[in-house]
């Protein structure tokens, strides 16, 4: 018999984690993600999982890192001022190559901001917020079901990469309820991390394979070697070299950008005659969505491209999906992020590209949408 | 028979770091002595340490090691040892490390009480970033960020450990090599959190600027050996009478609820209800 909820965004991240093989949750309380470390603490114990409430998010981030060396699954959830303390050691999972998952909630910001109201202002942080050249995946649920699918998805990719993903939600999606069908178990495939298939001696723990990603050993499986955030070569130890570090950097920026085809996820919606073509993603996308349906039945033709993955940004997507349209409107809760990328990406097709943002912790009305695609067809 | 170091070093990762005159090496030596005493699988040890000169030792040792970021290695052995309680989990980190940037994490590793050893290599000063001034910077001595005399209390760890509920806490000098050995021995043999603070010697960035105790390296090392009082003596000597001393010895050693064990505990009492 089919599993049906009716439960939160938050909860439903949760048993997608659990679902996705996680056995390790670090965390500290924060608005408006409490409820993913709530219902992992009484979860995790029932699958022998570890849920740990940490002094800080920076402890937290780092008790994932060190549970994901020593072969679990591992997670942490948060919102803004929370993944501000989590960036430093995001950046010592990316360049030490550690899967695991670090969901943020978006509330309002800066600081302190609107706790417990939603906002889409925390994406440029995902993708530039920890220091130095780092690639980043990060992935962007639009519903309580997707919470749970993208979390599953989040995991496997993490596993695919050894890297460090982020659910970027926000306070809508984290706290909405609506009706989720449970997947069967082994109804979405799990992906485990690759292990060494050579002796500890010939082991090299940064060395890529063809899809760039090196096999990883835990800790405790008799491979004894060294995890450092220093620039560090094939064998983990620390270097000096110019040219051996820039091939790090390039390996680790390979194995993600070589690899979109497995990354990149988009939903596209009514876009084939579409003259306008909505940008949204999360909350700010049900709005849109609503919008559009609006629009079509008084024979307006507009569409939506919704990236499930906003980092690394589709690029190639984008521009097709949008070679036929007119306009492009970008609506996000922020005052101006994404549309940036929106605007490198077709600035050479001769679309016009419009934004609507709004960072008043309101999520925007359809009909607020309506009005600003008509504004924009009479001018 | 001599002791065998080479099966527990790395010796590729030679030369080390370290300054002619540094007493880090002195721990290692201890550290490494004491784990092949307690008899652990290489395999299943695992060192952590985080950013500093101290840190800088997981890397030259053939064991899991990982080098973590500023303060942070706590939290990151916290999550080795929970995921993987079989692990004999050791951290060591550097006095700035360990009870500056990293206090917070230092508190709740001590109230915990998870089963893993941490030893402070205290040298009272930043050693890696040229000697600035540290939180056990002795009051009135001189570092690169107080040039004219560090104002203050400096923290003393072994204190710190026992408010914060390490269940085992020694403290001796980088002088006494097998006092040091035997103490971590101690720890890695405690079931639950321990610390040991090894007071160690940074002449490069510390003794340097403070020529009125120090002329050279070795006169560091005369100072430990010439101002420690054990601890039963302490407990009959006023304050006037301890300053300036370092005092050495166990200072707590009980046998508390451990916390991996107490959540095993909780995981079998939650399953055996559903
Ligand atoms: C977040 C962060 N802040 C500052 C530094 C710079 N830093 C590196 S080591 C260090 C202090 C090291 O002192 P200590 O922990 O006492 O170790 P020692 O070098 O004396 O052994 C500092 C401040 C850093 N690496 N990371
Ligand atoms: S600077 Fe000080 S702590 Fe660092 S290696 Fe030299 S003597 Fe040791
Ligand atoms: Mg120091």
């Amino acid at each position: 018999m089919a599993d049906i909820r009716f439960i939160q965004g938050n909860e439903a991240c949760a048993l997608g984690a659990i679902y996705a093989g996680c056995r390790f949750f670090a965390g500290y309380p924060i608005t408006p993600s409490s409820e993913v470390a709530e219902m992992l603490s009484e979860e995790l114990p029932l699958v022998d999982g570890v849920f740990i409430q940490m002094e800080d998010e920076i402890a937290a981030m780092a008790a994932i890192i060190g549970a994901s060396l020593a072969g679990k699954k591992s997670m942490t959830a948060t919102s803004g001022p929370g993944m501000s303390l989590k960036l430093e050691n995001l950046g010592y999972a990316c360049i030490t190559e550690v899967p695991c998952v670090i969901v943020n909630v978006q509330r309002g910001g800066p600081s302190t901001g609107l706790p417990t109201s939603p906002a889409q202002a925390d994406i440029m942080q995902a993708r530039w917020g920890a220091h130095g050249d780092h690639p980043i995946i990060a992935l962007c649920p639009s519903s309580v079901s997707e919470m749970f699918t993208e979390t599953v998805r989040a995991f496997n990719l993490s596993e695919m990469f050894r890297t460090p993903v982020i659910v970027l939600s926000d306070e809508i999606i984290g706290h909405m309820r609506e009706k989720i069908v449970i997947p069967q178990e082994g109804e979405i495939p799990i992906v485990n991390r690759k292990k060494p298939k050579v002796p500890p001696h010939e082991y090299k723990p940064f060395k890529g394979e063809e899809d760039f990603v090196p096999p990883m050993a835990a800790f405790g499986e008799g491979y004894r070697y060294h995890v450092t955030g220093l620039s560090h070569n094939e064998e983990g130890f620390p270097i000096q070299s110019g040219e051996l570090v820039h091939q790090m950097n390039v390996r680790m920026h390979n194995k993600i950008y070589k690899n979109l085809d497995k990354i990149i996820k988009n939903e596209v919606y009514m876009c084939d005659d579409a003259e306008i073509i909505i940008f949204a993603l999360g909350g700010a996308a049900r709005s849109s969505k609503g919008a559009i349906r609006h629009l079509r039945e008084e024979g307006i033709k507009a569409g939506l491209f919704r990236p499930l993955t906003i980092w690394p940004f589709p690029e190639e997507d984008l521009r097709r999906v949008c070679s036929r349209a007119k306009n492009v409107l970008v609506v996000e809760m922020n005052l101006g992020q994404i549309v940036f990328e929106v605007e490198r990406v077709l600035s050479c097709m001769g679309v016009k590209i419009d934004g609507m943002f709004d960072s008043s912790g309101e999520p925007f009305t359809p009909l607020s949408i309506v009005r600003r695609v008509k504004e924009i067809f009479q001018r | 028979m001599g002791f065998n170091y080479h099966s527990y070093l790395r010796e590729k990762m030679m030369p080390h770091i370290w300054c002619s005159g540094c007493t880090h090496g002195i721990v290692t030596k201890a550290l490494i002595r004491a784990i092949d005493k307690a008899k652990f699988d290489k395999n299943k040890v695992v060192v952590v340490s985080g950013i500093g000169c101290a840190s800088r030792m997981p890397g030259y040792l053939d064991f899991n090691t990982l080098h973590t970021t500023h303060g942070r290695a706590l939290a990151f052995a916290t999550g080795v040892k929970l995921a993987n309680p079989e692990l004999h989990v050791i951290v060591v980190a550097g006095d700035g490390d360990a009870v500056a940037i990293g206090g917070n994490h230092f508190i709740h590793s001590c109230n915990r009480n998870i089963d893993m050893t941490l030893v402070v290599l205290n040298n009272n000063i930043y050693g890696m970033t040229g000697g600035q001034r540290s939180p056990t910077t002795l009051e009135g001595d001189i570092s690169s960020t107080s040039v004219y005399g560090s104002i203050g209390n400096p923290i003393d760890v072994v204190n710190l450990a026992i408010g914060a509920g390490a269940t085992f806490v020694a403290r001796t000098t980088t002088y006494h090599v097998h006092q040091l050995e035997s103490y971590i021995y101690s720890g890695l043999m405690h079931k639950g959190f321990s610390v040991i603070d090894a007071v160690s010697a940074c002449y490069t960035a510390y003794g340097r600027r403070n020529k009125q105790r120090y002329k050279s390296a070795i006169d560091m090392l005369n100072y430990m050996k010439n101002n420690v009082v054990n601890i039963s003596a302490a407990r009959e000597m006023n304050s006037e009478e301890l300053k300036g001393k370092i005092i050495i010895g166990i200072f707590k050693d009980s046998l508390e609820p451990e916390y991996c064990e107490e959540y095993q505990k909780m995981i079998n009492r939650v399953k055996n209800k559903t």
